[in-house]
């Protein structure tokens, strides 16, 4: 037993152990489904050859899951993006978004609806009182090949609103850096700065919005040149995530460019950790009695994220111990088991919303940190 | 251990993200400072026209007064240090501990800094070459001779992007307050503690806080936005800095001297007579200043003196930096000393290039959280080897042959250059070449400095601009 198991209460404990049953169920359907050959895609089909066990028979609840060997990247760069289209979706559209790409061969992953159910659960986590249904949304972030676009489009769809897009091309934003051109990088965001401050003084009534927060602090600071400010334009509600995200950052966020807690400032934001593979994790209410400390909790059953010790990838740390950030998706759209992120954390106990294991202080893998480019956009 | 918070317009800033300032030697933490984004400072800025406000409450007559006190103050009392209190040992003893360098240094480069404080109306005398600073105060004023002159101040702020190794440069910024400029000083992550020693002491002295800001930060953040926010700025770093900056007018970059010592044929048949001021100009402050000779240029005779400085300095070993003999500063940034040693390396291969130090043993020494590089002295044929136009943060010269007729095309940019002659054809070739900053004709040391003579980018030209002012009488209409 680790130690935040002790002073779990009885109800949580309860509420655990159901998020526990529902996890098995899932691991267990997901693997029937991506290794039957009815419905299976052709890279887990082929895969299965490899295996020395049957995931079929030998698959029964998550645990199980840890028979699969650790998922690797590179499997996911290059072609056919096709393998990995499940058969049963073979005749549906599919949409292929990807992760990376400044050097080399990015990671692609097909989705079909995914990204739409993620958005649709994580909207029933957003408060109403600050995302207004049928509010209108801005979207400032990457779009391209990325999966941002389209899914925060739906979630204000979903919401009953309009989401209008900033574009921004975070390879740009890295090769800008790695050559040194700072100005070019300024003048980049500036001009994606200056399109938000149109379309919020538009009179387009948007009260919602999606931004990374270098982009929300540069879109404050923009604003406050001009005299006016987030509140004053209107927005309400802000989800923001795409980079890291410190306890620092969402102080000074809070207090100094929103103006105090969303009951002050009217202003609620809720950070998130999401990415291409998993589909959105949602964070505890962060406040500035917790220190402003931010916690993610994955989406599941539909994925799970486990703070796993750095020499042994299949142990997971005791609460409140560092690890790296493992990440497993079980949808009947894609399935990858065992993803070591480029994030590390610390782990964090279950509690009432989210009955199951969170991870906290998010941040670049130590192992690989200084050899990437981080939180460009 | 010391909690250091970011100072914002004189009120102290305790960010949720701090990072340990700890011992080169044993790792061991000695305080906690306060790092913060680039856009809490950004956003601090709006209010920077409040901090030369606040200073132009007080006469610049008045300020100097204040900072011969803050001076007093630096060199000996025991002055707050964020949470905490500081003496002057601790200063040194902490200084010394994060950066590597010596105490002894650690003690002149403090002398150094409380010697501009308490000296700064003659320093300023020369920098405005006797400009009353009323003018300076009001926007405008007469001259002695009857002319009304105006400068205008192009920044209510200095912004300063400060080392993490060289203490004695923040001389460079002290002018700002008597000429009624606020502070925005982004501190060195492994030396902050000079500009917050100089920030209680102006306080305590009294200057007002709210004419400060100080913002420590990792990564770049924090400098690129005070480099971009405030109007006037300096910034300290290797040559990629200075070529990144070169032709910003709103950035004073400050990077390595290439300084060096010129011997002129109709002396260097003595140069014996001059090899103490040549030591002294390698090897002083650890080689680690931007006016530490990095060359040394003659027609003939080079063999031999690259022979004679080597064997004076070539067998210095690093010593505990507590050591009042200790001459030679750690490199405390992991990797570093390795990867300079490797460019030397390189530069040694090439051929008609000599190693002079090599007889006093390996000259990398590696420790388990630091690295010493030994003092070199090169010897290199012609200006031609990419030696003669190397500088490194540690006693490095590189002895060049070169005919004199050729010297001033070939040493390149020049920030000291001390020629011994008594050719006054070549003297004046001298001080009329663009590509030397500051001239010593004669021995002088490159390390001598006169305070009371420009130097490093007069920080009046940067800060000021002259320009045209005319008043008339108006004639008001009575009713």
């Amino acid at each position: 037993m680790n130690s935040g198991e002790s002073v779990l209460s009885a109800d949580i404990q309860a509420k655990a152990q159901a998020a526990k049953d529902k996890l098995d169920q899932q691991a267990y359907e997901t693997v029937q489904w991506h290794f039957h050959e009815s419905t299976g895609c052709p890279f887990w089909l082929e895969k299965k050859k490899e295996l020395n066990f049957d995931p079929l028979t030998e698959v029964k609840n998550y645990e199980d899951i840890k028979k699969f060997p650790l998922f690797e990247d590179e499997w996911l760069r290059g072609g056919p993006v096709r393998r990995w289209v499940p058969k049963a979706f073979e005749n549906d559209p599919v949409y292929v978004f990807e992760t990376g790409g400044t050097t080399g061969v990015p990671k692609s992953r097909i989705a079909i609806n995914d990204f739409r159910t993620d958005y649709e659960n994580f909207s029933h986590t957003l408060p109403d009182q600050y995302f207004p249904k049928g509010a209108n949304w801005l979207m400032l972030g990457p779009s391209g090949p990325r999966r941002l676009r389209l899914a925060v489009e739906h979630l204000a769809q979903y919401r009953g609103g309009i989401s209008f897009c900033i574009d921004l091309d975070p390879r740009w934003v890295v090769k800008l850096i790695k050559k040194g051109w700072m100005e070019h990088l300024e003048e980049y965001k500036k001009h994606c700065i200056d399109q938000a401050i149109t379309v919020l003084t538009a009179g387009h009534d948007v009260k919602c919005m999606f931004g990374t927060p270098k982009l929300i602090e540069s879109l404050c600071l923009g604003l406050e040149e001009r005299g006016t400010s987030l509140a004053e334009v209107g927005i309400t509600g802000i989800f923001s995530g795409g980079t890291e995200f410190t306890p620092q950052w969402t102080r000074y966020c809070v207090e100094e460019l929103f103006g105090g807690p969303p009951e002050e400032s009217g202003i609620y934001m809720t950070p998130t950790y999401g990415n291409t593979l998993m589909g959105l994790a949602c964070s505890k209410p962060v406040t500035a009695a917790e220190g402003y400390k931010i916690s993610y909790y994955a989406p599941q059953p539909r994925a799970v994220t486990e703070v796993v010790s750095f020499d042994d990838p299949m142990q997971t740390v005791a609460y409140g111990e560092t690890g790296r950030v493992k990440l497993t998706t079980l949808t009947q759209e894609f399935f990858v088991p065992g993803f070591l992120e480029r994030d590390e954390g610390e782990r964090e106990m279950p509690f009432d919303k989210y009955p199951w294991d969170g991870v906290s202080g998010v941040r670049p893998f130590h192992g690989i940190a200084s050899s990437t480019t981080v939180g460009v956009y | 251990m010391l909690k250091i918070p970011a100072i914002r317009w004189g009120k102290p800033y305790e960010s949720l993200e701090v990072e340990d300032v700890v011992h080169f030697a044993t790792g061991e933490p000695i305080a906690q400072l306060s790092q913060v984004g680039g856009g809490l400072l950004k956003r601090d800025m709006r209010f920077a026209q409040k901090a030369r406000d606040a200073l132009r409450q007080i006469p610049s007559s008045e300020l100097l007064e204040i900072l011969k006190k803050a001076a007093d103050l630096f060199m000996t009392a025991t002055l707050p240090m964020g949470d905490g209190t500081q003496s002057p040992a601790e200063f040194v003893h902490a200084q010394s501990a994060t950066t590597g360098l010596p105490e002894n240094m650690c003690r002149f480069n403090m002398e150094k800094n409380a010697y501009a404080l308490s000296n700064m109306n003659l320093i300023l005398d020369s920098l405005t070459r006797g400009l009353d600073l009323e003018i300076l105060s009001r926007g405008y004023g007469k001259e002695d001779r009857g002319v009304t002159v105006s400068y205008q101040a192009q920044s209510p702020v200095l912004g300063a992007v400060l080392p993490s190794n060289s203490p004695g440069v923040h001389t460079l910024w002290l002018p700002a307050i008597p000429l009624q400029l606020g502070l925005v000083l982004k501190p060195g992550g492994k030396e902050p503690w000079t500009p917050y020693r100089i920030y209680y002491a102006m306080v305590e002295a009294g200057v007002p806080a709210e004419a400060f800001g100080l913002y420590p930060g990792a990564g770049g953040d924090v400098g690129a936005s005070l480099l971009a926010s405030c109007d006037r700025s300096m910034v300290f770093g290797g040559q990629q800095t200075i070529d990144q900056y070169h032709g910003n007018p709103r950035v004073q970059a400050h990077g390595p001297g290439f300084s060096k010592i010129l011997l002129g044929d109709d002396v260097v048949d003595d140069w014996e007579r001059y090899l103490d001021l040549m030591v002294q100009s390698v090897f002083a402050n650890s080689g680690r200043s931007c006016i530490n000779a990095s060359g040394v240029w003659a027609s003939r005779h080079t063999q031999e003196i690259a022979a004679a400085i080597a064997e004076r300095i070539g067998g210095v070993e690093p010593k505990d930096p507590t050591d009042p003999e200790a001459s030679l500063a750690a490199f405390t940034q992991k990797g570093m000393a390795p990867a300079v040693w490797g460019m030397i390396e390189q530069d040694l291969a090439e051929s008609g290039v000599t190693h002079m130090t090599e007889k006093f043993g390996p000259r990398l020494e590696e420790h388990e959280r630091c690295d010493y590089l030994k003092p070199m002295v090169i010897h290199a044929d012609s200006p031609e080897r990419a030696v003669a136009k190397k500088e490194y943060m540690f006693p490095f010269v590189s002895v060049v042959q070169c005919p004199q007729d050729q010297m001033i095309k070939q040493i390149g940019y020049t920030l000291v250059g001390t020629a011994i002659t008594g050719d006054e054809t070549w003297a004046q070739q001298l001080t009329d070449a663009t590509n030397i900053d500051r001239l010593n004709i004669g021995p002088i040391p490159t390390i001598k400095l006169d305070w009371l003579q420009p130097h490093e980018g007069n920080l009046i030209e940067f800060l000021f601009r002259n320009r045209a002012y005319q008043m008339a009488p108006l004639e008001v209409a009575t009713v």
